[in-house]
């Protein structure tokens, strides 16, 4: 807060500042409270379990972490998963989630608090989106205050409308607490309002971090998923912390040109590149920004400060992480940060140039230097043209192709392709997501232009970029969660500050306003940095008085403003008519207040779902699917603990965590082929797929149906990515051979291939027991094939409501059977025939 | 119901030990032999065979194919380790005996004899196909050979075959060479070449065909040569024993007395092969021959002797697995040159032949492959006339741990020594240009 920095002491404003900070560590600390109990949703609804597939993933290796410590961890060789290859856990896995909660739960455990490793990893997820909205607060306060659009009189009629706003949240029921303390306050002392537009801000950043329970649409179902409630322990609960923490100190570097910022800065990214695979969306987009300030005419050295010991550090600190290693200087993912970083020390020396040089001679050694640093570039881009062109993928994973090309994983990659975070979100998954963020987006990015400074082209920069990767790719929904959050976040404020601005003018006039010049110097630190603001600033300060709502409270408002060149007449042109700016804030605070009812409920209806937990509502109550878990514990107790289960790769992660059993694929996607093998299996008939399955040791099958309840998300909905992946390496298997006339379909129309295949019968062995016409509730129609038998495989668990089926493979026949043909019956009794054997 | 499982438990309870003793994995000779015969005049007919097993320890137990009281297992139990069928022309069995039982007697890893002969019923053919041998279809047409025929076949119709087509195995016919041919009447039977089960012990020679001897040959015949089989074995893959033959005289006493001269053979021989082929062939398939047991699968790093729970890539290893062999009465130490043991993931990436100290102890070491995963050490040993040997044990070898690298590279040194410079240097240079003015 740049007021709170040099408060002259004894001064009513210095008061008023103490005041101020301590409100604002409150206000601070109910956002992190808040942010975290809204996530609490799931624990509350359903139990303390983690979610889904990959924390599961994360649960075990936490577990393992803990139990062995951290030079087991990072050598830890898997042979539990991937069989029978197994996989290097320690070296192919972002480390940065399982230690964070190792830390915690170590700590805890130090301070004799026994938490299991379980509650630490559920909890560490609304943990971090604490951590989150306080990393979101210092970002926006850094764009903020180095944009000079603070109004005195703005900001005092902003409080009035932030009390507004929170009397509605009151009315919502979540803040009370918040709000009546700082209603309280607000009438109680006169307090350095300055603060208040930024608390404003923080509140709707506390709301609007609730955006970031946005994740993605199942590909077939609208299956909402969140990554931060308790329980989802996934990398990106703590990575989107570390990304706008990074962001964070990147533009507090920039405004400050600080070294010391720098290196802190280096070091969040270090923690980022350990946490989430979507580090080199920092890597990217930074550079980018720099770019751009460079072709702009922004260089300075600030700059120079902020990006050159990021790359340096960040890439030395990156190479560190096993995971990431060499990638860190050999894939094209980080080749613009390398480029960006040669332009801005050229770009440096050629200012240092300029300032020895007269103008005559620098002209003359540009010339020079241009003509041979084209020579050298040519040079330099065909060495690296033809470094890249040599690798097949042209240098770059598939997964950030995808994001440049959109139509390129579905084209090349179907493994990229079959996975529903990988897929293009809808229009509804927008407007779920980020709601009426959505419409104050714009607002807030032409709020950035005025004044345009480097942190706010940042910002600007970040959200054109974050639309962009959101709408190829529904996951990084999560990227664009906080840069929405941001810009709404400016937008509203500058939008309080127009309507204020009017009010205020027509209620008081100009009778109270007098020169504040020490509010002037002190809140005018950030804007010094920036250079854009005019030194001429007068603040402003106006108190008035105004009865409340309730009209039993007073209050006193006062507000500085350090206000842009010309501030009278952009005042003048910037007033409303009172009636209008009344209107118009109260269906801000609506608007608002429906945002925050929208959150709440996405929180708790559609985010908090474990997923291995399935409850519907029915006319005569509440059903709870627990079939998963069942079948897991199945799995566990009744088989041998080195036998093999074969899945599709989705159900990986929970059968070695839950079951404790092998697995063949899972949810770490790094072996196509291995994949492909399986899901050519699941399209063989019954004994190819014996085979298949027998040569990788195999003793059990799990197929995932939902036909009986109507679970959509089953193995005969995905059975369609399991062809693709298997044919993309056995090209035997052909989707054609599956469709009936393009259309997937499993009733009496379908292909023989498709009724043959094991994935059916495994799916509808028995199937028309349960209603004796075998009617599948997903796919709505009557099952193909009803009456068969199994030759290969032995049924061995089926759960309660058959979600999932588990079988046997069979042992080899014994014996072979001679040619199976029907021997003739012969009509002429031999018997009477029967031979003297003394003969 | 209580008491029933309660008294069956208790039969058991007290069969246990009877069972234990007749058959086992520590001793797998068959003790007790059911043999069926649709006349029990084939009891005095084939009497010399019947003896030899008698003689053997074989406690045999004579019923009629059609005896209502049969039965194979009582109270879930086997009631007998061994089965001869001499019952080439029975329909149905009686009692609870069928095709299916009899199947089942075989799964459970018990050995049998079956005989067929010329008109075998569907019944007898139908358990030979489960066995996966297929006799001729025709059921009048026996096998009949116009140049290795028996001199003594005094019809002239030569059915009577003197073969001496006989497998090559010591294991399966003993160490004695078979001089005389094997005398055999009886029905063709054909085996599927793609089944590695079964094996041809007594082929027919290439002029042998399968047809009706009364009958005037109208089209060509449809087993000929050398693809007929005349007695053939199988081995299941739980090591059950069977035995084919299409000839029930082959077992009979009047063959195993016969002189014999092969038509076209100046060589007369006293007595034909039969008596040896056949007792000898009953060793084998009563497990008195052939059995193998392997086991104590042994694994550790070199200069160690703890099994540890994980290798490293390019570890030393030395393995080594104990085999031995059944001699009918105690375990001998087997003595082979040709077992090997794989180092398998997926597919064998060590392949090493194992050597013997004749003790039993089979043993070799090797250097773990540069791969990491899952890996199984497997003996797979398949031998003619031996009992299958198949042992795995799965074991997972891991990368290098971060401090088991080098640390520093010889070739890597003018890289160290241009970072150390360059340090020095900056140092140098930043010293001089902050404090030289």
């Amino acid at each position: 807060m740049a007021a709170l920095e040099s408060p002259p002491p004894g001064t009513p404003s210095a008061m008023r500042h103490a005041f101020g900070s301590v409100l604002s560590a409150l206000i601070l600390l109910l956002i992190g409270v808040l942010a975290f109990s809204i996530r609490l949703f799931s624990v509350i609804k359903y139990e303390s379990v983690i979610h889904e597939f990959d924390p599961y993933f994360n649960y075990r290796v936490t577990q393992f972490l803990s139990k062995n410590g951290i030079y087991e961890f990072w050598n830890w060789f898997d042979d539990r998963t991937w069989y029978p290859l197994g996989r290097v856990i320690g070296g192919t896995v972002y480390p940065g989630l399982t230690l964070t909660a190792g830390t915690i739960w170590w700590v805890l455990n130090s301070l004799n608090i026994p938490l299991s490793v379980e509650t630490v990893c559920v909890f560490t997820a609304p943990v971090f989106s604490a951590f989150a909205s306080w990393a979101t607060y210092l970002l926006t306060k850094e764009v903020k205050g180095s944009g000079a659009g603070l109004a005195a009189a703005a900001l005092l009629a902003m409080v009035i409308c932030s009390i507004g706003i929170r009397l509605i949240f009151l009315l919502v029921n979540i803040m009370a607490m918040t709000l009546i303390g700082y209603w309280m306050s607000c009438t109680l002392f006169s307090i350095g309002v300055s603060f208040s537009g930024i608390f404003h801000k923080c509140l709707l950043i506390g709301f609007q971090n609730v955006s970031f329970l946005s994740k993605w649409l199942s590909l077939q179902v609208p299956s909402y998923i969140s990554r931060s409630v308790a329980g989802s322990y996934d990398n990106e609960a703590v990575a989107i912390f570390a990304l706008i923490f990074t962001f964070y100190l990147y533009i507090k570097t920039l405004n400050t040109g600080s070294l010391f910022y720098a290196t802190l800065n280096a070091i969040a990214y270090f923690y980022m590149v350990c946490s989430w695979g979507g580090y080199t969306f920092i890597i990217n987009l930074i550079p980018m920004h720099v770019l751009l300030c460079i072709v702009t005419g922004r260089y300075s050295p600030r700059l120079y400060i902020a990006y050159a010991p990021l790359v340096v550090l960040g890439t030395l600190l990156a190479a560190l992480v096993p995971v990431v290693g060499f990638n860190a200087v050999l894939t094209s993912e980080h080749f613009a940060s390398f480029l960006v970083f040669i332009i801005i020390h050229v770009i440096a020396l050629v200012y240092y140039i300029k300032g020895i040089l007269s103008p005559k001679m620098f002209k003359v050694a540009v010339t020079l230097v241009v003509s041979i640093g084209l020579v050298v570039c040519f040079i330099v881009v065909a060495v690296l043209v033809a470094l890249v062109a040599s690798s097949p993928t042209k240098g770059w994973s598939g997964r950030s192709l995808s994001l440049l090309d959109p139509t390129y994983a579905s084209k090349y990659i179907p493994i990229i392709a079959s996975v529903s975070e990988h897929q293009p979100p809808t229009w509804p998954s927008y407007f779920m997501d980020i709601n009426v963020l959505a419409f104050l987006v714009p607002a807030g990015i032409v709020a950035c232009f005025s004044p345009l400074s480097d942190a706010s082209s940042f910002v600007v920069l970040y959200i054109v970029m974050s639309v962009y990767f959101s709408g190829v790719m529904v996951r990084l929904m999560l990227v664009l969660a906080p840069a929405a959050c941001i810009m709404s976040g400016i937008a509203l404020s500058q939008a309080f500050d127009v309507f204020t601005a009017s009010i205020k003018y027509h209620l008081s006039g100009s009778s109270n306003s007098k020169d504040d010049a020490e509010d002037k110097t002190s809140t005018n630190n950030a804007s010094k940095d920036d250079g854009s603001a005019g030194k001429t600033d007068k603040g402003e300060e106006s108190a008035k008085e105004r009865s409340s709502r309730k009209g039993k409270k007073k209050e006193r408002e006062p507000a500085d403003k350090p206000s842009v060149k010309s501030k009278i007449v952009k005042k003048k042109a910037l007033v409303l008519p009172f009636e209008a700016s009344i209107v118009a804030l109260l269906l801000l605070i609506m608007l608002g207040a429906f945002y925050v009812i929208h959150c709440v409920w996405a929180a708790a209806e559609a985010y908090s779902a474990p997923s291995i937990v399935l409850t519907s509502q029915s006319r005569d109550g509440l059903h709870v699917f627990d079939d998963f878990r069942e079948s897991y514990a199945w799995l566990s107790h009744n088989t041998d603990v080195d036998d093999k289960v074969a899945s599709w790769w989705d159900y990986g992660y929970q059968t070695t965590a839950m079951a404790n059993r092998t697995v063949i694929v899972d949810n770490n996607t790094w072996n196509n082929t291995h994949i492909a093998t399986v899901g050519t299996a699941m399209s063989s008939p019954e004994k190819a797929a014996w085979e298949i399955f027998n040569s990788l040791d195999v003793k059990y099958v799990l197929v995932v149906f939902g036909g009986l309840i109507g679970y959509p998300s089953d193995d005969i909905n995905k059975f369609l990515w399991m062809v693709r992946i298997g044919g993309g390496v056995f090209p035997h298997i052909k989707e054609a051979d599956y469709l009936r006339d393009g259309q997937y379909r499993i009733d009496s129309e379908a292909t023989p291939t498709m009724l043959n295949c094991l994935m059916y019968k495994l799916s509808y062995y028995r199937f028309v027991e349960t209603d004796g016409k075998g009617f599948d509730r997903v796919r709505r129609t009557e099952i193909g094939k009803k009456n068969f038998k199994l030759t290969h495989f032995d049924e061995v668990f089926t759960s309660h409501h058959w979600m999932v089926r588990i079988y046997k493979l069979k042992p080899q026949k014994n014996r072979i059977r001679g040619r199976a043909k029907k021997l003739k019956l012969k009509t002429s009794s031999s018997k009477s025939a029967k031979k003297n054997p003394w003969i | 119901m209580m008491n029933i499982s309660r008294s069956v438990s208790l039969i058991s309870l007290f069969l246990l030990p009877l069972l234990s003793f007749s058959f086992s994995v520590d001793n797998p000779t068959d003790r007790r032999v059911l043999v069926l015969l649709d006349d029990l005049s084939l009891k005095s007919s084939h009497s010399i065979f019947f003896n030899t097993l008698k003689s053997r320890g074989f406690d045999l137990d004579f019923k009629l194919a059609e005896d209502s009281k049969l039965a194979l297992q009582r109270y879930g139990q086997y009631l007998y380790d061994g089965l001869i069928i001499f019952a080439p022309s029975t329909e149905r069995f009686g009692g609870s005996l069928d095709s299916k039982s009899i199947a089942d007697f075989v799964d459970s890893g018990r050995d049998l004899i079956l005989s067929a002969d010329t008109s075998a019923s569907d019944l007898i053919r139908g358990i030979s196909t489960e066995c996966g041998v297929d006799f001729d279809e025709d059921s009048s047409a026996m096998v009949i050979d116009h140049t290795s025929f028996s001199v003594s076949d005094v019809d002239g119709d030569h059915t009577l075959i003197a073969a001496e087509d006989l497998v090559k195995s010591d294991v399966i016919l003993g160490k004695t060479k078979i001089e005389a041919p094997v005398l055999f009447r009886g029905v063709a039977h054909s085996l599927n070449p793609t089944n590695n089960l079964v094996l041809k012990v007594l082929s027919a020679s290439p002029s042998a065909y399968s047809a009706n001897p009364s009958s005037k040959l109208l089209s060509a015949p449809q087993l000929t040569g050398s693809a007929i089989s005349l007695v053939s074995v199988m081995q299941a893959r739980n090591n059950a024993r069977v035995v084919i033959s299409g000839s029930l005289q082959l077992f009979s006493d009047r063959l195993f007395r016969s002189g014999v001269q092969k038509a076209g053979s100046p060589n007369k021989y006293e007595k034909s092969g039969n008596e040896q082929f056949v007792t000898e062939l009953s060793k084998w398939v009563f497990h008195e021959r052939g059995h193998l047991k392997a086991g104590n699968l042994v694994h550790h790093r070199v200069g160690e002797t703890d099994e540890p729970a994980i290798y490293r890539i390019k570890d030393d290893l030395e393995f080594s697995v104990e085999i031995f062999e059944w001699s009918g009465k105690s375990w001998e130490p087997y003595v082979a040159n040709d077992v090997q043991v794989q180092f398998y993931m997926m597919s064998p990436y060590v392949l090493k032949t194992l050597s013997t100290d004749k003790k039993g102890l089979f043993h070799t070491s090797f250097k773990v492959p540069d791969v990491y995963g899952v890996f199984q050490f497997k003996v797979e040993y398949e031998k003619l006339g031996y009992t299958t040997l198949s042992l795995s044990k799965q074991i997972p070898v891991r990368p290098y741990r971060h401090n088991e690298y080098e640390r520093f590279i010889p070739t890597a040194y003018p890289y160290y020594g241009a970072c150390f410079t360059t340090m020095a240097g900056f140092f140098v240079f930043s010293f001089v240009y902050l404090y030289h003015k």
